[in-house]
């Protein structure tokens, strides 16, 4: 027990914190710009994984960061337009569609591995690059501060200034109130000449380019290699997390944390040596319990207010 | 002659609508409107209100006709276009985002920007101003969904005032306000007429036009019946020209024979989550052998009743007995087996499931019982013949009866629900609306069947919107108005819809001891 709780209270696991929640804070913020949308999407997992892989061989060709990083993009955003096409123009079901992207996304990653590089595990066999890590002068030399956030991945700042810029787009920007308004009242938005199919699509494909930048970093600055289902359901994880922060930035960005925390703590406790499977599911087990309690929430706010019209 | 023409601001000229399934919803429609003036267009549900704004607000072309606006011809193709020229309209169905404060409604799809950002202050700004323009307060910043009713109906109001029109349309703007809510819109109303502002105030509620309203169209099934000014008319003449029918309908039946009471509804009051009465203080009883009716414009408690009795809706206060059983706090279930029979004013929402089958509809309400089960599975013969039978029995066109439900016409789908309703051994039967929308033939189908089970000894309350129907079918009759039972008539037959009307309208009302008739032991 102490040896958790020395780990824990320890700069190197808030340091961890971070970087386990940089995939998190991306997904989750996109899941949040969608659900204002009034989209249910459930397809990050596969634009998540097409993004990882698509940074992986662009940047193993080009030899060049910026190029890994447009293809993962890419790959990703065109996930994101597949599922808006089918969801807003052919009003397919949103769940089915999501869930078959999401399988595409499993084996059609795979698929494109064995071919690029003959093995359907991982992408060792590739020289791909990573994004560096940096640090941050003056900040760096600040005791335990500075160990927790100097030196992590550029993506993880990025990640952190997408949670300003989504807070930005969805409360301070015109097209963020039309995204509200489409996502609340369709009809009232259309009354007034805002095209509901154009907004949604548009808060689709921002949605999709945050997704993507989760995937990129999940190959490019968590791990140097592409893994085969390596999101591991980060992409249901981000839209619970939204879920938790009941689709406002700042809670959905420490409900993210949140799990994030969850899933370092897993990664402590498994080199403890206590049982790996079991502490895998801490970070699932945390979900679960979130939803929880917003559902209880939600139920008690009804019935009160259901109480008080009596 | 140019002069006559530039009084009116707003001309529709012969419109005739018909829509793809062939109803003709608008024949030959004029209607003037005069600048500054309150328009009052009033008629009953289905007579083609609705439509006529549909197609001027760009939401339905026309089949034929034209519309002539600020003396120049326009074609208005989308509700956008209407805006455009200076036309707005608040719907009964309110259209705004609950979640977004009244600012933001407001300036919705017209933001104000300030460096690419949406100037919150600004929309607040002009809010503030257009609300103290036109002398009708309210808190920009309060999200619409705290709001009450009356004030979510005067955002939508400032809301197309801020876009700049000329012409207002109201779509029964009083249908969801309390009587002192009204009261405020109606001085909100007269001020902007005071202002130049044109208004079309679309109701069927007799006292509000009179004490508003200048000029007036009356529609019935789709024609105009009458133009006039509002002073011309009492509203005895303005009754008139709404319910007076075209068809006379003939239904012969013997006079009934009562038994003992099966339903006695004692002080039924029913809120909805606005705290708005929508039934107050209802009592009544039905005897074996006896149909009740209950006349009255839809959307004044009936549809609430109904769904109290059947158990659809959870009952706030009063009772319900059935045979002397108190039954509001049973299963739906429970109710059926005791012998409560529902055909719901929405078939295709509460009456049948769309994608199923005709035979799976007919036996939804018994499926479970043993008679259709056999080793734990459905007895496929006996549900079989008992479908066949029930097919042939109440003439439903189908191909077979595996057919679904959405293949069949309106009144085939509602001679599914009678079928299964009537064949349950109803002791009581709540029919609402049973004839909406459905053709001649399969409605005189229904009204008999609903005579020849009350000659066999069942309770029937008849619900219908339809005149004529509640007065023919009905033994006796309750006419409801805003909620409350303003009448009741123990004997229908020197009845005349006239008389019925003036009720129904809110022109009359009875004394209390007069509608205590309808309660016995």
């Amino acid at each position: 027990m102490d040896a958790i709780f020395s780990s824990i209270f320890s700069a190197e696991f808030v340091f961890s914190v971070l970087r386990v929640s940089t995939p998190l804070i991306f997904v989750s913020l996109a899941a949040l710009v969608v659900r204002n949308g009034g989209v249910m999407c459930i397809a990050f997992e596969g634009m998540m994984l097409f993004s990882a892989l698509g940074a992986v061989i662009g940047s193993a060709f080009a030899q060049n960061q910026i190029v890994g990083v447009l293809l993962g993009l890419i790959m990703g955003m065109a996930i994101a337009a597949i599922f808006a096409y089918f969801v807003l123009v052919l009003n397919s079901n949103g769940v089915l569609t999501g869930l078959a992207l999401n399988i595409l996304g499993s084996g059609g990653t795979v698929f494109m591995l064995y071919l690029i590089s003959g093995d359907k595990g991982s992408s060792t066999a590739l020289k791909s690059l990573m994004i560096p890590n940096i640090n941050i002068p003056i900040i760096k030399n600040i005791p335990i501060l500075g160990e927790i956030i100097s030196g992590h991945n550029v993506l993880t700042y990025v990640a952190l200034l997408t949670v300003v810029f989504v807070y930005l787009l969805i409360n301070k920007t015109p097209l963020g109130l039309r995204i509200r308004s489409v996502g609340e009242n369709p009809h009232a938005a259309e009354s007034v000449g805002i095209k509901v199919v154009k907004t949604k699509f548009i808060a689709l494909m921002i949605g999709g380019f945050i997704a993507s930048l989760g995937g990129i970093y999940m190959s490019m600055g968590y791990l140097p290699f592409f893994t085969r289902d390596m999101m591991a359901g980060r992409g249901f994880m981000g839209i619970a997390a939204q879920n938790l922060g009941q689709g406002l930035t700042f809670p959905t960005f420490i409900a993210a944390l949140l799990f994030g925390s969850a899933e370092a703590l897993s990664n402590i406790m498994q080199s403890l040596r206590l049982p790996s499977e079991l502490m895998q599911m801490v970070p699932y087990i945390f979900t679960l319990v979130g939803l929880m309690l917003v559902g209880g929430d939600k139920n008690k706010k009804a019935s009160k207010k259901e109480a008080k019209n009596e | 002659m140019n002069n006559v023409k530039d009084e009116y601001i707003l001309s529709m000229e012969n419109i005739t609508k018909i829509y793809g399934n062939g109803f003709m919803a608008n024949k030959n429609v004029n209607l003037r409107v005069k600048k500054g003036e309150i328009h009052a267009l009033i008629g009953e549900n289905g007579a083609g209100k609705s439509t006529l704004m549909k197609v001027l607000f760009g939401q339905e072309q026309p089949e034929e006709g034209k519309i002539i606006y600020k003396g120049k011809e326009v074609k208005i193709t989308n509700p956008l276009v209407a805006l455009d020229h200076g036309i707005g309209m608040v719907h009964q169905h309110f259209m705004l985002a609950p979640s977004l404060t009244v600012a933001e409604n407001m300036v919705l799809g017209i933001e104000p920007k300030n460096k690419g950002f949406f100037d919150y202050a600004e929309a607040v700004r002009l809010t503030s101003e257009v609300s103290k323009k036109y002398n009708l307060p309210i808190d920009p910043n309060a999200k619409v969904k705290d709001l009450p009713v009356g004030y979510k109906q005067r955002v939508e109001i400032l809301k197309i005032l801020l876009r700049g029109v000329d012409v207002l349309i109201l779509d029964e703007p009083t249908a969801v306000l309390t009587p002192q809510e009204t009261d405020e819109l109606f001085v909100q109303l007269r001020e902007l007429r005071k202002q130049g502002y044109t208004i079309i105030f679309i109701s069927h509620k007799l006292k509000e036009v009179k004490s508003l309203c200048d000029n007036l169209t009356v529609l019935r099934n789709g024609r105009v019946t009458g133009i006039a000014s509002v002073a011309d008319l009492s509203e005895q003449d303005i009754s008139r020209l709404m319910v007076g029918r075209d068809v006379s309908l003939t239904i012969e039946k013997d006079s009934p024979k009562t038994k003992k009471t099966v339903l006695k509804v004692r002080n039924l009051t029913y809120k909805n989550s606005d705290n708005k009465a929508l039934v107050s203080n209802v009592s009544f009883s039905i005897r074996e052998g006896e149909i009740l009716g209950i006349a009255g414009v839809e959307g004044n408690g009936q549809r609430e009743i109904s769904a109290l009795i059947t158990g659809l809706e959870e009952k706030q206060s009063g009772d319900i007995y059935l045979f002397d059983e108190e039954i509001s706090s049973q299963s739906i279930r429970k109710l059926r087996e005791k012998g409560v029979s529902h055909i719901s004013e929405d078939r295709m929402t509460f009456g049948t499931v769309a994608d199923a089958s005709v035979e799976e509809n007919l036996i939804s309400d018994r499926f479970y019982k043993k008679e259709f089960n056999k080793n734990g599975l459905l007895d496929a013969k006996k549900i079989a013949d008992l479908s066949n039978k029930l097919i042939k029995e109440y003439l439903v066109k189908c191909d077979s009866k595996n057919a679904e439900i959405k293949t069949l016409s309106g009144g085939n789908i509602q001679k599914v629900v009678a079928a299964r309703e009537f064949s349950a051994n109803p002791k009581l039967i709540i029919a609402n609306q049973p004839t909406r929308g459905i053709d001649v033939g399969a409605s005189e189908f229904i009204r008999k069947k609903l005579i020849s089970l009350r000659d066999k000894g069942s309770a029937v309350l008849l619900i219908s919107a339809d005149l004529t129907e509640v007065i023919t079918v009905s033994d006796s009759l309750l006419v409801m108005n805003e909620g409350k039972i303003v009448a009741y008539f123990d004997d229908t037959n020197d009845l005349t819809e006239e008389t019925v009307g003036e009720y129904m309208l809110g022109i009359k009302h009875q004394t209390a001891e007069e509608i205590g008739g309808c309660c016995y032991e």
